[in-house]
């Protein structure tokens, strides 16, 4: 019998926890608040698992080791806070289009600039999509407990390393620094990918970026493949090519990857949902404060649901469309001014009525202010 | 030195040439002094990691049959720290420019010669950013002419070698692409150096840095540096006047210190002997 592993733990902790079970072997970063304890964790548990961690000189230079690592054959995953994930953003694009598995933690604090450092947010989740420049690929997950933290970290993983891109987990810094309990699975229950590699056989024609796959196998530099990576637009081969055609074969595929696989990607869960007139979608630290209103509604007989993104990116727009034809009235609720709320409302604006239900002065949304809501719409 | 066409065979892809260099650019004597060392000394290439950042040297990479990687703009030492940690067994190279490597790039350069971790840099110092079109970068001298400073450069220049030294690299040297075999020797100390090492190769960029200032052909560039520079060893025994305004060439430091990956392998060892 299996006796059950149960902690006491931090979201940031969790994250570790859950990086290490998936496979992690490297780590570089930078401090920031509310992410530090995540590089303090790893600092101290990578080299008791033969894996590496170093702290670089800056957050770009974080993201660029982190990279480094991936191409060396290393699992690898950086963290920070709004200020350095805007400082990452250039590499972030440089490993989406090169297809560099990796994991990029943004544990949200107050913004814009310096911000609140130590006040939660939600308010990077339009910059997970569109920071970086030009058009790119994204997946994007968000835990609401610190069991999720730790369920989702291996999940970031298994699709970095499934659809060799890079994937973003955004704690909020209520999940990041929230203690809660945690029961920690067995490892044979987990299921991890690792990236798939070319044969032997492929040594003398690999191709990096082979088209005629979806995601194509990945070697790591000194397995004997010597192969070119680049950020210009590049060939099979990984050589630049200044060539349309090659672009946009690139693009389609880069894309294609994210945008064929939405049924594995596309994670979330639903409350209440068979019958209701409200709903509200929520997500990350400020679904709690939903559910806990919600089942005070219920018990007062309000037929309220809830939809708890877990994958904000790619967008489950098909799901949030079909529930647009089943209620009256969408409230999303988030910790930014409105970012989430503008793609629900393009979505299902047209079929029900959207609302924001927003906060950005450092303090969560709390159940008294779902519940106030939730009067005002019904 | 190595027959042309078996150096380039060896340690080219052939398919990828020729390279997108102007007529008369020195940076293919720079490239050509790696393939030289890499060959003389003897590295297996698979094991071999050319990784650069961008301008016109960062293109080097690409031409050269190894495990290459053209990064982003000045972060080529920070993605290259990044591999070398993941697998300290591979042979790390970054090509950078004077722009790349001591403008955008500069905090990386400091810090992975504070870290002595064993990659070795070679700088390719042209004084401009060549392939934007000739704006000034931090080692153009102070009063000349760049797109960007039309009425003449008002910055002062860095000295890379005194930057890379002050900042602790172990292996420091300057070479121009006149002194082609003493830059190839410089390289090939540089790469069996364990820990960081900077080789600053004074290249010419007659496109847009020698046009801009009137320096003359690409021949006349290179007569220049033969006459511009001395030797460390040569200017040692001039007088002071004879060795005032030249630029000094030669090998500046050459020290053996604990290497980055080394010392955090201890690390690692303390708890793997242990379980």
């Amino acid at each position: 019998m299996i006796s059950k592993n149960v902690k006491l733990m931090q979201g940031n902790e969790a994250c570790v926890e859950g990086a290490l079970a998936a496979g992690m072997k490297f780590f570089a970063g930078y401090p920031i608040t509310p992410s530090t304890e995540i590089a303090e964790l790893s600092a101290q548990r990578l080299p008791r698992v033969g894996g590496k961690f170093i702290q670089m000189e800056d957050e770009i230079a974080g993201m660029a080791a982190t990279i480094g690592g991936s191409l060396a054959g290393l699992k690898s995953m950086t963290a920070t806070s709004g200020p350095g994930f805007s400082l990452k953003q250039e590499n972030i694009g440089y490993a989406m289009l090169t297809e560099i598995p990796c994991v990029i933690v943004d544990v949200q604090r107050g913004g814009p600039s310096t911000g609140l450092p130590t006040a939660p947010s939600q308010s990077d989740v339009m910059q997970a999509k569109w920071g970086t420049h030009g058009d790119h690929p994204v997946i994007a997950l968000t835990p609401s407990s610190i069991r999720e933290t730790y369920d989702l970290t291996i999940q970031a993983f298994n699709f970095a390393e499934k659809y060799r891109t890079p994937v973003f987990l955004m704690l909020d810094e209520i999940i990041g620094h929230m203690r809660e309990k945690i029961e920690i699975p067995d490892p044979s229950e987990i299921e991890i990918f690792d990236r798939v590699a070319p044969d032997e056989s492929e040594k003398e024609d690999y191709k990096a970026y082979d088209n005629s796959l979806e995601v194509p196998k990945m070697a790591a530099f000194g397995e004997g493949f010597r192969f070119h990576v680049t950020g210009l637009m590049h060939d099979e081969f990984g050589f630049p090519k200044n060539d349309t055609n090659v672009t946009e074969i690139l693009m389609n595929r880069i894309m294609g990857k994210i945008e064929n696989n939405l049924e594995d990607i596309l994670l979330y869960d639903e409350y209440f949902t068979e019958e209701m007139d409200l709903l509200i979608l929520s997500y990350g630290g400020t679904v709690r404060s939903v559910l806990s209103a919600v089942r005070e509604a219920q018990r007062e007989g309000k037929k309220v649901g809830v939809f708890k993104a877990k994958t904000l990116w790619p967008f489950p727009e098909k799901r949030i469309e079909e529930l647009s034809k089943k209620v009256k009235k969408i409230v999303v609720a988030e910790m930014n001014l409105g970012q989430y709320f503008y793609e629900v409302d393009r979505v299902a604006g047209k079929n029900c009525e959207v609302s924001l239900l927003g906060k950005a002065n450092g303090e969560p949304i709390t159940p008294t202010e779902v519940l106030n809501k939730i009067e005002e719409v019904l | 030195m190595a027959v042309a066409s078996k150096l380039i065979e060896n340690n080219f892809r052939m398919n990828r040439l020729p390279h997108i260099w102007c007529p008369g650019c020195g940076h293919g004597i720079i490239m050509r002094g790696i393939a030289e060392a890499i060959e003389k000394l003897g590295y297996d290439k698979q094991k071999v990691c050319i990784i650069s950042g961008i301008g016109c040297s960062s293109r080097a990479p690409g031409y050269m049959d190894f495990n290459t990687l053209h990064t982003t703009h000045g972060r080529a030492l920070a993605f290259a720290t990044g591999v070398k940690l993941a697998n300290p067994d591979l042979k790390v190279i970054v090509v950078s420019g004077d722009g790349d490597a001591t403008a955008i790039g500069g905090n990386h350069l400091i810090h992975a010669a504070r870290r002595n971790i064993d990659i070795t840099t070679i700088i390719f110092n042209n004084n401009i950013y060549g392939m934007t079109g000739g704006q000034y970068s931090p080692t153009t001298p102070h009063g000349e002419l760049g797109t960007t400073a039309p009425y003449g450069n008002v910055d002062n220049v860095f000295d890379i070698c005194r930057l890379a030294e002050g900042a602790g690299a172990t292996y420091v040297a300057r070479g121009t692409v006149y002194h082609a075999k003493q830059l190839e020797k410089n390289i090939e100390n540089a790469l069996e150096n364990k820990g960081f090492s900077v080789v600053e190769g004074i290249s010419i960029c007659p496109t847009y840095y020698g046009r801009k200032n009137r320096k003359g052909d690409a021949a006349e560039m290179m007569m220049n540096l033969k006459d511009t520079t001395l030797d460390k060893k040569v200017a040692a025994k001039l007088p002071q006047e004879k060795v005032e305004g030249k630029l000094i060439i030669g090998e500046f430091v050459n020290k053996s210190q604990p290497e980055f990956c080394e010392e955090y392998h201890k690390v690692v060892d303390k708890f793997t002997k242990e379980d």
